[in-house]
């Protein structure tokens, strides 16, 4: 079977891994995570197109990783109702709640009102202590939305790699926030070519 | 038969082809990768779209799709 060449955007999962890996580090490395968010939306509102979720997403790369190339994966098909409307719409919802939270979580911090709190915010749920990755140098609000951009992006990351194993590589893709918001975005957007 | 000797390229219709959901589709490319021949692309960030001229319905994409809205269909 003819194999598609690769190309350096087939190498982004490398981008993904190392990510994780400084945050564990260092959590100001998190910061870098603004950029997953910003050129999906990017993309999608000036290039009308999906490009980021096709070819530079990092992370679904790495869901392809552990599927396909270490076949870490049962390939069962997920539940229908999980790539329904109201499931990805309310997940996007939900995502955009904690997303806010976090934000104001920071203002709270910047402004003297809460103090900083060096843990983690895992699966909705769990406040993993994380005070290794603080380096003091660092201005309070600053690390306060490190950690909270961080544990966005590992409860992504742990869903995700569950998604895979449970049933097929970037099930995640199926309701995954961004992608959700990025494809609103290109569905408003080209919806004077679309004939159906 | 010396005329069938002239017109090697016929091409065979394939007995199945790939079809989208684009309804439930979510754009996120799965399928792009997985296809050997080229021939799914994501139309403008909204769905998937399959070139019948291109599929020879070996159902890779169907088997990668996440959310399971590309199908094997028959040709008619």
């Amino acid at each position: 079977m003819k194999q598609q060449r690769k190309k350096w955007s087939d190498y982004l999962w490398i981008v993904s891994a190392t990510y994780f890996t400084l945050g564990f580090f260092n959590i100001v490395f998190a910061w870098l995570g603004v950029i997953c968010f910003l050129i999906p939306l990017l993309m999608a509102i000036f290039g009308g197109t999906k490009g980021y979720c096709n070819n530079y997403c990092g992370r679904g790369q790495l869901f392809l990783l552990i599927g396909n190339t270490l076949k870490l994966s049962r390939r069962r098909l997920a539940p229908r109702w999980l790539s329904s409307r109201w499931f990805r719409n309310g997940f996007l919802v939900f995502f955009l709640f904690f997303f806010v939270q976090m934000v104001y979580i920071t203002v709270l911090v910047a402004q003297g009102a809460s103090s900083l709190s060096e843990t983690i915010h895992l699966l909705w749920t769990f406040h993993v202590p994380w005070h290794w990755a603080y380096p003091v140098a660092v201005e309070p609000w600053r690390a306060q939305f490190a950690f909270g951009l961080y544990g966005i992006m590992l409860t992504s990351l742990i869903v995700g790699v569950l998604l895979t194993v449970f049933f097929r590589p970037r099930t995640w893709c199926v309701f995954c926030p961004m992608g959700n918001m990025t494809q609103m975005i290109c569905k408003a957007k080209n919806k004077q070519y679309d004939g159906k | 038969m010396d005329e069938m000797k002239k017109t090697p390229h016929v091409r065979r219709r394939p007995r199945f082809r790939a079809e989208n959901e684009r309804k439930r589709c979510v754009a996120c490319g799965v399928c792009v990768k997985a296809c050997p021949r080229g021939a799914v692309s994501v139309w403008r960030g909204c769905y998937a779209v399959v070139n019948d001229e291109k599929c020879i319905g070996c159902g890779l994409c169907v088997k990668a799709c996440p959310a399971g809205v590309m199908h094997k269909v028959e040709n008619e």
